[in-house]
């Protein structure tokens, strides 16, 4: 294992690793190092390499170039029976044939534990997954999160270096998941192990993570905790696909220490920029629509601006706000619906001021 | 309301009445073709063999009923007979399992092959089938005489000093007969194998199973369905079978199919002839049901 420069081991790395299946290039020189003892996702849309990434680790397949390397241990050409991982599969992929006992002992097995072993170690994984006293069901007697909890169980009984999960809650409804979502992470805080977690549900991986890679066609674009990665968004893409931003195409027109101004559609909107944005260019202003201020009067600040509300949706708990603040700029605003008529005032065609801070708002390049 | 309008109404309303009328004639025809016929086969083996024709169907009615009797089944007690139905039964197993190591491989390949070449595949496999049997039995004669290709062929390449005799042996049987069987038993492995889901072999894997233990731990018992249909679909035909045999396995070679043939056609004895043809259905239920239970088929399929 290697330390990081801020003193962690890495459990699981990918080492400029490339995977084309014929034609297409599924992963493109992808380098990622996982931390021992960390909930790691990796997020994307369908095809963006995530579930690849998984399944090289795993073995299930080979990298066309670079290296996998498993606790300090570079895998090369090792097939998935000989690593130290085990899977959660999004299928479940238990063995319908086998009772859950059957299924849950399978890879100790394999292993040749010993028989009383694989019973007190069956009866322990059974427990910690809450599902003990259906050891003789088999897999099609059990409902969905019971069927999960089998597979989470087939795998920990066999106290792997790391937990390879494939959207494991996918097919799961949504009550269940939520509670299935904490119930994951209390496990992983319990056992102090690696998890490493494919999912395309951002909401999923902000809850869960510790951190969070997010992938776009074969690329990591950004790696970092769920907030930096809400926060800062490397760049649009990121911005786009973790939660909901207003996008403001303009250009750079300065810079003052860490804020840059970018002129969009005759407004002036000062935002945070990093050392790499330049002085002048091509821009996009991207602001959370949560983070923007919306009242009738005018409010101090470098980023008011007055506009006209186009569209108005109530949303249980909160309302969004479609503002036109120039013919090309609109902004979506969202807003709390704290008290019952609190924004009565406000509809359709009525005119307001719109404010964010500097802080709120990043400069990002294409 | 007219009398057929009341039935079309009453036929509307209730969903048993449906059932039945949709499985009549089925019925109807198992009935005339499968019972009735079976019914004249059990009352035949109890008859006697007519002086001057294949019945002795007495005087009256009253006289052929009185006269029924178990003695074609008590001659059927005779070592000959046995080992007649004995080697059956151990040739229809032989060809059985052959076609299972045989097939599966096969059903494997297929079932794994890029879809894109799955039909092709199966359409080459089934292609003989177009032709004749008794044609390809022929080609058979031909390709396994003393003086045929497989034997020059391979006396040619000095495997063998002279030829093989081949034909007219057990042996020639048993190859014509895993030839014609093996589709039946590749098919429903093929099936079976084709609905295993490959993320099962892949979790086999991750739980450390070597390729071999994944196929007798996995692969295996979930083909088992496939396993079972075969051997049935093989093994039956199989036993009763006389045109392979009559061709190509010589006197040496009788089975119970042929007994019964020549009990109906040759020796004209045709309460004898029904009487084999009863064991040998009896036997083959026997066999079938004692094989269905042994491997639990049934159970594979309620999971």
């Amino acid at each position: 294992m290697q330390a990081d420069p801020d003193g962690a081991s890495h459990i699981v790395e990918l080492r400029d690793v490339s995977k084309q299946f014929g034609e297409t290039l599924a992963l493109d020189h992808v380098t990622l190092k996982i931390r021992d003892g960390e909930f790691f996702s990796m997020l994307g849309p369908s095809g963006c390499g995530k579930t690849t990434s998984l399944r090289l680790m795993a073995g299930f397949e080979l990298p066309t170039d670079g290296e996998v390397v498993i606790a300090g241990e570079a895998q090369g050409t090792r097939p998935a029976f000989q690593r130290p991982v085990n899977t959660v599969f999004q299928s479940y992929a238990l063995f319908p044939h086998m009772t859950v006992y059957q299924n849950t002992a399978f890879g100790l097995e394999m292993q040749h534990v010993q028989k009383d072993e694989i019973r007190q170690r069956v009866t322990q994984a059974l427990e910690l997954v809450q599902l003990p006293g259906k050891e003789n069901r088999k897999p099609k007697q059990l409902s969905g999160g019971q069927q999960q909890r089998v597979a989470l169980a087939r795998a920990l009984v066999n106290r792997p270096k790391v937990l390879l999960l494939d959207e494991p809650l996918g097919a799961l409804d949504l009550k269940l998941r939520k509670a299935m979502q904490l119930e994951l992470k209390a496990l992983q805080d319990r056992l102090g192990l690696t998890f490493v977690y494919v999912t395309h549900d951002q909401e999923e991986a902000l809850t869960m993570s510790d951190r969070i890679a997010v992938m776009n066609l074969g690329h990591v674009l950004q790696v970092g905790s769920p907030a930096e990665i809400y926060e800062n968004p490397a760049n649009r893409f990121v911005a786009d696909f973790i939660g909901e931003t207003n996008f403001l195409v303009g250009q750079i027109r300065g810079r003052e220490g860490a804020t840059a101004r970018v002129e969009v559609d005759g407004l002036g909107m000062w935002a945070r920029a990093s050392g790499e944005v330049p002085s002048s260019g091509a821009a996009t202003v991207a602001v959370r629509p949560e983070k923007i201020g919306l009242g009738r009067e005018k409010k101090e600040g470098r980023n008011a601006f007055e506009g006209t509300v186009e569209l108005v949706t109530y949303v249980g708990k909160d309302s969004d706000y479609r503002v036109r603040l120039s013919p090309q700029a609109v902004v979506r605003i969202r807003v709390q619906n704290q008290a019952a008529g609190a924004w009565t005032g406000i509809d359709v065609g009525d005119r307001v001021w719109v404010t964010w801070s500097e802080e709120a708002a990043r400069v990002l390049l294409d | 309301m007219t009398i057929l309008g009341r039935a079309a109404r009453r036929l509307r309303e209730s969903s048993s009445l449906q059932g039945t009328v949709l499985v009549l004639p089925g019925l109807l025809w198992m009935v005339l073709f499968l019972i009735v016929p079976l019914l004249l086969i059990v009352v035949l083996s109890l008859a006697w063999r007519g002086e001057y024709g294949p019945v002795d169907w007495g005087a009256n009615v009253r006289q052929f009923f009185s006269r029924l009797s178990l003695d074609n089944y008590v001659r059927l007690i005779d070592p000959l007979y046995m080992g007649v139905l004995i080697t059956s039964l151990r040739m229809a197993a032989l060809t059985t399992v052959i076609c299972l190591i045989v097939g599966y491989p096969v059903a494997y390949f297929l079932a794994r092959s890029a879809s894109r070449f799955r039909n092709l595949l199966l359409f080459l496999l089934l292609i003989p089938f177009w032709t004749n049997f008794l044609i390809r039995i022929y080609a058979w004669m031909l390709l396994l005489r003393t003086e045929g290709l497989v034997n020059r062929s391979l006396v040619a390449i000095g495997l063998i000093p002279e030829p093989l005799q081949i034909m007219y042996t057990p042996t020639a049987v048993m190859i014509a007969m895993v030839y014609e069987f093996l589709p039946f038993m590749i098919l429903p492995l093929f099936t079976s194998l084709e609905k295993l889901d490959s993320a099962l072999l892949e979790a086999a894997s991750d739980l450390y199973a070597r390729p071999g233990r994944t196929f007798l731990r996995v692969t295996l018992p979930l083909s088992l369905p496939g396993v079972i249909a075969g051997t049935i679909l093989v093994f039956i035909p199989t036993m009763g079978m006389f045109v392979v045999p009559d061709l190509m396995g010589g006197a040496r070679t009788a089975l119970v199919g042929n007994l019964v043939q020549r009990q109906f056609l040759a020796a004209r004895d045709w309460p004898f002839g029904a009487a084999a043809s009863m064991v040998l259905m009896a036997l083959t239920l026997l066999a079938t049901l004692l094989y269905t239970r042994v491997s639990g088929f049934g159970e594979e399929l309620v999971v």
